[in-house]
C-alpha cells in the first residue's frame, strides 16, 4: 500500500443503505475506499488495521427495530470494541451519517466523555412523529474541534430521517458537549440565523438544534444530515434556479478528513 | 382460521415494557391521540405508547436484566421493566400484538439483538414477540377503546388486542395481557387425493369450496388429462394415483390462474362495434401490446429483452442495463392496507432482483388510487375507510421503499369515489445491471439439467397462500385472511446485497423471485427450459411446522428468491449466504424429464407434465359489445369567477398537493436524483418527472414518470388511454425528453370483464378493454414508445349481499426516457420576471371528465382526445428549443387545466404572472382556464430567447399569454373585460391545505 493513498472502509451489511453513494463520495475526494460487510470484519478484525478511516453510512439497520441503530451498536461494540478503540487511538478518522450517527451515539463511542462505550447521547423521533426527506441549512460552529469541517462555514445537505432528535443524557453532559468544542454543526436558516427549534429548519426538534457532534479528539464525527449526497451541483434542490459551484459542498467534509489522514498518519505504517 | 390458537403458554415468558420517561413528550403517543382526534372525532386528554418485548426465552434474571438495559432500552430518554406494567396514571390500556404466524420483524431482530447481547443465538422454538401498548387517559370507556382497537390501532385479520381498566391492570398484577402468538396446529400432514370424477356442478363446488378460480373448461380440461390412457399409465407406473392429487390440483390452478397466465388477455375475442359489426381479436396482448412494441421497437435500438422476464431491460449505456417494472398489490390492500403495500413495493423490487441475472434496485415509483379519504357515507362491509386505507398503504410503501434503501422518484394519488370498492396500489421498481456479468451477457439466463434449486431468503408459512387465486376474483365475504402477509425489507435488503455479490461472482445460472404462487410458479416457470424439475418439499425451511407439500409448495412467504445453481458453485453459494446471515437451501434440482415433480419424505406426491401445465390452459373466448354510454352533455356557465375557481381546482383532491405524503419517502438515497419530485425556490412546487443520473461520473441519465386517467373512463376508455399515455409523455418532454428513447408499462386495473350473472355488464366492459387496447397502440405508435413490461389485474369489484362495486377502468402508464445528458433537464418553476408566458399546444373545448365539471357534480362527455400525430411532430420541436436551452421552466397541463399549471410554476418559483386569456383562441374563459385538454404545456422563456423559441414551434399552436412578473399576485384577465388577481400565497395555500397531513 503506498504511503500516499487513504484507504477508507465503508461499512456494509443489515439494512445499511448508503453504501454505494458513501463510497462514491469518498473516492471522488481522493480515498481508496472499499465497501466491507460487517460480518467480514467480524471474522477478522484485523482488516480495520488497513484502513484511515471508517465510514458507518445511513440505512436503516435491522430496520430500526428496537430503536433506530440500537441492534448495531451493540454488535459493533461487542464485536469490535477494541479494535475500534484502537482504531481511534491511533489516530484515525470515523464518521457516522444518520443512521451512522444514531450507530455510534447509542454505542458510546460518541461524544465519548467518560472514555468508556458508555452512551451519553441520543438521537430520537422526530418531533413531527414522521420520517422526512427534506434539505437543511447547516452552520459549522465557530470553535468545533470537528476536523471533518475545517475551513466550512455553512452548508446545505439533505437531511433524511424519522429519529434524528438529539437529546444529551443531562445538563452536565450538553455543558462539555457545548463547552468542549464538540459541537459539530447546528441546523439554521438559509440566512445563517440558528433555527432555535423552529421547524422545519430544524427538522427534528434536536435540542441546541444540534445536527452533529464529534468526539474531543475531533477526528470521530456524527451528523444526521448526508454530506455524501451533496457532491455535485446537481444533487443541490435548486441547482437549475441558482449559481451553484461544480463541486457539492458536501465532499469538502470527505477532504478534509483525507488531507487530515494524508498530513497525520501516512507516516504510520498502514 | 384453524391457524390460531389463544393462550397457548409454553414455557416461561418475561415482558419487558419500554416507554419513554414520564418527563419527555412522546411523539408517537402524541401521533396516536392526533390520529384519534382527526380519523375519529376521539378527544382524549393523553396517550402514550409503551413497546412490549414478551420474550419466550430460557433466560436467567442476569440475562433478563442484561437484554433490557442494554438491549432494549435507551438510557437517555426511555425507562422500563421486567414483568411489570409501566403504565400510570391512565384509565385504560389497549394492547395489539400479532395473530400466530403473522411476520414480526421487530420480534425477528429483538432475537439478533438477544443472540448479540449474550454471545448465544435462542434456542430451537424460543422467540421474542414484539406488541404495543396504548396508555390511554381520559373520556374513553371500554366501548371506546374497543373501537379504536378495531378501526385505528389494529387490523382483526393479523392482529389480536385486549382492552383493560386500570382496575383491571391493577387485578392482573403484570401478567401478560395477551397470550403467546404461536401456531400450535400439528395437523397430520398427508396428500389427499381429489377426484374429479364428477358432473359439471360439483366440478364448479369443487373449484369454489377449494378456491381454485377455475371455470368449467378449465376443470374439464384437468378431467380429460387424467383420463388420458397414457398419461394413466405414466401416473400409475409412478405409483401415483389415477385422480390428481391435492398439490397437483393446486399447482394447475395457481398456474392457470388469471394473475399467472392472463387468460383474458389472450383470450378470443368476438368483438362487436358501435355500427353492430362484428369482428375476431385473437388475443388482446397479441393483437395490442406485443403489436406495438414489434411495431415501435423496429424505431428504436435499445430493446434488450422485453416480455418474457420478470421487467422489461432496455440498454442504458454500453456498460448498463436498466430495469422496468411496475405492480399491483390492489386486493392485499384491500384487506390490510399496510401489509398489503409493503408487500407490493418489496414484490415489485424482486421483480427487478430477478430480472436478467439480478438487477440492482435504484428507483421505486408509487400511484395509488382511492376514494376521497373525507367520504361520509356507509362503508360496506370488509371494506375500511378510505383515509385508513390511504394512510395504510402510504406508511406500507413508505417503510418498505425507505427500509430497502431505494428512493422513490415519482408518482401520484388518484381520488374517485368507485375507489371504494378496491383500492389500486401500482408500485414500480427500476434497476441497473452490467451489461455483462462474471463474462456474460446479463440478460441471458437459463437453468440447466443438473443444476440445483436453491431457495434463500425468508422462510415459507402459512401466509400468503391462494394470493394467486385470490387475486383472481372479486372480494367476498370468504376471502381468505392468509391471503394477507407483511413484508420483511431488513430480510429482503440482506437477500438483495448477498446475491448481487454471488451474481458478480458468477454462482448461479438462473434466478427469479417468489411472487404469486410461490414455489410452485418460480420453479414451475424456471423448469421450462432445462424441461423439468425434482423438489423435494420436505428440504424447504418453515417457519412452524405443520404445513401439507401442496401449502409449502404455493405459500407466497415474502422475501425470497429461487435460484439454479450449478453443482460446482453450490458450496460457494452456501458459504457466501452464509457470512451474510441469508438462509439458502437446496430443494431440488432442475432436469429434462419433460415433468415437475414433487416429493416429500422421499414419496412422490404429485407430478405434472410441463406441457400440459404451461399449455393446457383451454384458451377463453369472450364476447365484447361497445356502444357508447348515454351521458348528459356538459352545462357551462359563464359566471366569471375564475379567480374562486381556479383556487377551488387548486384545492381539489386530485390536483392539491401531495407534498406531506412525498416528503416521508426517502427520494434520495443513492444519491442519484437530479430533479426531485418537489421543485423551485422552497421545494414544494410539483414536479413532472423524476430524473435521475444513476452511474457516478456519468451525465447519462434516466427520466421517469406516469400517466393515469381514470375519470375519463366512463365517457370512453380509448381517451382514457390516449390521455394517460400523453400525460406520462409530456411529463418527461417537459423535463427535456426526447421522443425516440422512451420506454412504456402498461398496467391495467380492470373491474370483471366477463359476462356471468354477477357480471351482467361484462360484455360492455370487455368492451371498454378492447377500446383502450386500441388507443395503447395507436398513440404508443405513434410515439414511438415500445412496451418493455406490464402487467393486468382483472377482478377489481367488490360484492358482499346486494352491494356491488367496480372501480372505474384504470390503466397506469409508466414512461421511463434515457437522457443523454442531464445538466440540460428543466425544471417547472418560474425563473425571472420579465420571462414571457407561453401556453403550448392546443386549448380545445375539452371539459368532459374535468376536475372543473367534477367540482360542479357534473361529468360531461367531451372528453379530451389526443392527436397523437400532431403532438407528436410538436414534441420534437418543444424538445428542440429545451436542448438549445431558449426555455427557463415547463410544466404539463393536466389535471385541473392551464391554470392549475400556471399558478403551480409561479408559486414555485416565487415570483408572480400576468395573464391575458383573450389572446387564446377559445370562446370561453372556463375552457381557457380549465379544459384538460392534452398534448399542452405552461412554458416560460426568456424575453431575449422568445423569438428564437417563437420560430423553433413554427407551425405548431402555441399563444403568448403574458409574463412573468416581480410581485407575487397572480393577475389574469379574460373576456368581457374581467381582470382579476391573487397572491401566490393564497393559490399555494389553496393547493396545499386539502392534504396537508
Amino acid at each position: 500500500m503506498e504511503n500516499s493513498s487513504i484507504h477508507a472502509l465503508v461499512l456494509t451489511g443489515f439494512g445499511i443503505n448508503c453504501d454505494n453513494e458513501t463510497a462514491s463520495a469518498l473516492t471522488r475526494a481522493g480515498a481508496h475506499a472499499d465497501r466491507v460487510h460487517l460480518n467480514d470484519i467480524s471474522a477478522d478484525p484485523s482488516l480495520l488495521e488497513r484502513y484511515h478511516i471508517l465510514a458507518v453510512p445511513g440505512g436503516f439497520s435491522y430496520g430500526d427495530d428496537v430503536g433506530s441503530g440500537r441492534i448495531l451498536a451493540n454488535r459493533l461494540r461487542y464485536k469490535l470494541g477494541d479494535p475500534l478503540r484502537k482504531f481511534v487511538a491511533d489516530g484515525k478518522l470515523v464518521v457516522g451519517i444518520c443512521n451512522g450517527f444514531q450507530v455510534l451515539a447509542k454505542m458510546g463511542m460518541l461524544p465519548m466523555l467518560s472514555g468508556d462505550f458508555i452512551q451519553e447521547v441520543t438521537l430520537t423521533n422526530n418531533d413531527s412523529g414522521r420520517f422526512e426527506d427534506r434539505w437543511v441549512t447547516l452552520k459549522v460552529e465557530p470553535n468545533t474541534r470537528c476536523i471533518w469541517l475545517k475551513g466550512i462555514k455553512q452548508l446545505e445537505l439533505p437531511v433524511r430521517h424519522g429519529e434524528g432528535k438529539f437529546i444529551a443524557r443531562d445538563e452536565a453532559i450538553m455543558d462539555q458537549i457545548e463547552n468542549g468544542g464538540l459541537v459539530a454543526v447546528r441546523y439554521c436558516r438559509r440566512d445563517g440565523e440558528l433555527a432555535r427549534g423552529n421547524f422545519p429548519e430544524n427538522p427534528n426538534g434536536a435540542h441546541h438544534d444540534i445536527a452533529g457532534i464529534c468526539d474531543t479528539t475531533g477526528r470521530v464525527f456524527g451528523l444526521m444530515p448526508h454530506p455524501e449526497a451533496y457532491v455535485d451541483r446537481l444533487n443541490h434542490p435548486r441547482w437549475y434556479r441558482e449559481k451553484l459551484p461544480e463541486e457539492g459542498a458536501g465532499l469538502q467534509v470527505f477532504r478534509n478528513a483525507i488531507e487530515y489522514a494524508r498530513e497525520n498518519l501516512c507516516a504510520a505504517s498502514v | 382460521m384453524p391457524l390460531l390458537s389463544e393462550e397457548q403458554v409454553i414455557g416461561a415468558a418475561h415482558r419487558i415494557e419500554v416507554g419513554m420517561r414520564r418527563d419527555l413528550p412522546d411523539p408517537a403517543g402524541a401521533g396516536v391521540r392526533a390520529r384519534l382526534a382527526e380519523d375519529m372525532g376521539i378527544h382524549v386528554k393523553d396517550v402514550r405508547v409503551i413497546d412490549v418485548y414478551t420474550i419466550h426465552a430460557n433466560l436467567n434474571d442476569d440475562e433478563l436484566e442484561r437484554v433490557r438495559a442494554e438491549l432494549f432500552t435507551d438510557p437517555v430518554i426511555q425507562e422500563s421493566s421486567i414483568d411489570a406494567p409501566l403504565a400510570n396514571d391512565y384509565d385504560y390500556v389497549i394492547e395489539v400484538g400479532f395473530r400466530p404466524g403473522v411476520t414480526d420483524n421487530v420480534g425477528k431482530s429483538s432475537a439478533e439483538g438477544i443472540a448479540d447481547t449474550l454471545g448465544r443465538a435462542l434456542a430451537p422454538g424460543e422467540a421474542v414477540y414484539k406488541s404495543t401498548q396504548y396508555v390511554v387517559k381520559g373520556n374513553v370507556d371500554e366501548t371506546i377503546c374497543e373501537s379504536i382497537a378495531r378501526d385505528l390501532l389494529a387490523n382483526v385479520l393479523i392482529q389480536r388486542w385486549v382492552v383493560k381498566s386500570a382496575k383491571e391492570m391493577q387485578d392482573a398484577n403484570g401478567a401478560s395481557l395477551l397470550g403467546l402468538p404461536i401456531v400450535t396446529e400439528r395437523s397430520t400432514i398427508e396428500v389427499a387425493t381429489v377426484s374429479l370424477d364428477l358432473a359439471e356442478p360439483e366440478l364448479l363446488a369443487l373449484s369454489r369450496d377449494k378456491m381454485l378460480a377455475l371455470d368449467l373448461n378449465e376443470l374439464k380440461a384437468i378431467q380429460g388429462y387424467y383420463r388420458d390412457p397414457a398419461v394413466a399409465k405414466r401416473r400409475a407406473a409412478a405409483g401415483l394415483p389415477a385422480q390428481p392429487t391435492d398439490i397437483e390440483l393446486e399447482i394447475l390452478a395457481q398456474t392457470w390462474s388469471e394473475h399467472c397466465k392472463h387468460k383474458i388477455f389472450n383470450a378470443t375475442i368476438e368483438f362487436v362495434d358501435e355500427t353492430g359489426k362484428t369482428r375476431t381479436i385473437d388475443s388482446l396482448f397479441k393483437s395490442y401490446v406485443k403489436a406495438t412494441t414489434d411495431e415501435a421497437g423496429k424505431r428504436v435500438d435499445w430493446l434488450v429483452s422485453v416480455f418474457h422476464d420478470n421487467a422489461g431491460i432496455i440498454r442504458f449505456d454500453e456498460h448498463w442495463n436498466f430495469a422496468l417494472k411496475a405492480e399491483t398489490h390492489n386486493s392485499p390492500s384491500a384487506l390490510d392496507p399496510y401489509g398489503g403495500a409493503i408487500t407490493g413495493i418489496v414484490g415489485v423490487n424482486r421483480d427487478v432482483l430477478g430480472a436478467g441475472l439480478g438487477c440492482r434496485c435504484i428507483l421505486n415509483t408509487d400511484v395509488f388510487c382511492f376514494a376521497s379519504p373525507y367520504h361520509e357515507g356507509e362503508i360496506p362491509p370488509r371494506l375500511m375507510h378510505p383515509r385508513r386505507v390511504l394512510r395504510g398503504v402510504h406508511q406500507g410503501v413508505k417503510d418498505g421503499g425507505n427500509q430497502s434503501g431505494i428512493p422513490d422518484v415519482n408518482g401520484a394519488i388518484v381520488f374517485h369515489e368507485r375507489f371504494l370498492g378496491k383500492p389500486l396500489v401500482f408500485c414500480g421498481t427500476g434497476g441497473l445491471i452490467p451489461a455483462k456479468v462474471a463474462g456474460r451477457p446479463s440478460h441471458e439466463k437459463a437453468a440447466r439439467p443438473g443444476d440445483r434449486i436453491v431457495m434463500c431468503g425468508g422462510r415459507i408459512g402459512k401466509d400468503g397462500i391462494h394470493g394467486a387465486t385470490f387475486s383472481s376474483e372479486e372480494l367476498h365475504e370468504g376471502s381468505p385472511a392468509t391471503a394477507v402477509q407483511i413484508g420483511d425489507a431488513i430480510t429482503q435488503k440482506k437477500m438483495a446485497d448477498c446475491l448481487i455479490e454471488a451474481r458478480d461472482l458468477g454462482l448461479f445460472t438462473c434466478i427469479t423471485d417468489n411472487g404469486a404462487g410461490g414455489l410452485s410458479s418460480s420453479i414451475g416457470e424456471m423448469a421450462r427450459v432445462p424441461g423439468g424439475a425434482e423438489v423435494h418439499l420436505d428440504l424447504a425451511p418453515l417457519k412452524y411446522p405443520g404445513l401439507a407439500p401442496w401449502e409449502i409448495f404455493l405459500s407466497e412467504a415474502q422475501e425470497r428468491m429461487t435460484l439454479a445453481v450449478p453443482p460446482e458453485h453450490v458450496d460457494a453459494f452456501m458459504d457466501l449466504a452464509r457470512r451474510r446471515e441469508v438462509e439458502a437451501t437446496v430443494v431440488g434440482t432442475f432436469t429434462d424429464s419433460g415433468r415437475l415433480e414433487c416429493y416429500y419424505q422421499g414419496d412422490l406426491v404429485g407430478a405434472l407434465d410441463m406441457d400440459f401445465l404451461h399449455d393446457g390452459v383451454p384458451k377463453m373466448h369472450l364476447k365484447a359489445v361497445w356502444r357508447k354510454p348515454e351521458l348528459q352533455p356538459e352545462v357551462l356557465v359563464e359566471d366569471h369567477r375564475l379567480i374562486t375557481d381556479l383556487k377551488a381546482v387548486l384545492g381539489s383532491l386530485n390536483v392539491c398537493s401531495k407534498e406531506s405524503f412525498v416528503r416521508m419517502y426517502d427520494h434520495e438515497v443513492l444519491a442519484q436524483s437530479v430533479l426531485k419530485q418537489f421543485q423551485g425556490i422552497d421545494h414544494d412546487g410539483p414536479g413532472d418527472a423524476g430524473v435521475i443520473r444513476p452511474v457516478p461520473g456519468s451525465n447519462r441519465g434516466i427520466a421517469i414518470s406516469c400517466g393515469i386517467a381514470p375519470k375519463y373512463s366512463d365517457i370512453d376508455t380509448y381517451w382514457m388511454m390516449a390521455c394517460s399515455i400523453d400525460e406520462a409523455v409530456r411529463n418527461l418532454v417537459a423535463v427535456g425528453a426526447q421522443l425516440g428513447t422512451i420506454a412504456g408499462l402498461d398496467n391495467f386495473c380492470w373491474p370483471d370483464p366477463v359476462q356471468s350473472e354477477k357480471t351482467p355488464d361484462g360484455e360492455f366492459k370487455l368492451a371498454q378493454l378492447v377500446r383502450c387496447c386500441e388507443a395503447l397502440y395507436d398513440v404508443c405508435t405513434a410515439y414511438d414508445i415500445p412496451l418493455i413490461s406490464g402487467k393486468d389485474s382483472m377482478k377489481n369489484d367488490y360484492k358482499i349481499g346486494d352491494t356491488k362495486i367496480s372501480i372505474p377502468p384504470t390503466v397506469l402508464f409508466t414512461a421511463a426516457a434515457i437522457l443523454e445528458d442531464v445538466r440540460k433537464v428543466i425544471s417547472m418553476d418560474v425563473k425571472t420576471p420579465g420571462d414571457v408566458v407561453y401556453v403550448v399546444g392546443e386549448t380545445r373545448n375539452e371539459l368532459g371528465g374535468s376536475e372543473y365539471l367534477a367540482l360542479r357534480g357534473q361529468l360531461g362527455t367531451n372528453v379530451p382526445k389526443v392527436d397523437a400525430p400532431s403532438a407528436r411532430r410538436m414534441y420534437v420541436s418543444l424538445h428542440a428549443a429545451i436542448a438549445q436551452g431558449l426555455v427557463a421552466s415547463c410544466h404539463d397541463c393536466s389535471d385541473g387545466g392551464l391554470g392549475v399549471a400556471l399558478a403551480e410554476s409561479a408559486f414555485a418559483g416565487g415570483f408572480g404572472m400576468q395573464i391575458d386569456l383573450n389572446r387564446m383562441n377559445v370562446k370561453s374563459d372556463i375552457i381557457a382556464l380549465f379544459s384538460e385538454s392534452q398534448s399542452r404545456f405552461a412554458v416560460t422563456v426568456p424575453s431575449r430567447h422568445a423569438a428564437a423559441f417563437e420560430s423553433a414551434l413554427v407551425g405548431h399552436p402555441f399563444t403568448r399569454l403574458g409574463l412573468v412578473i416581480p410581485e407575487e399576485l397572480f393577475r389574469l384577465k379574460g373576456r368581457n373585460g374581467f381582470d382579476g388577481e391573487v397572491s401566490l400565497s393564497e393559490l399555494k395555500e389553496a393547493w396545499q391545505r386539502p392534504l396537508r397531513w
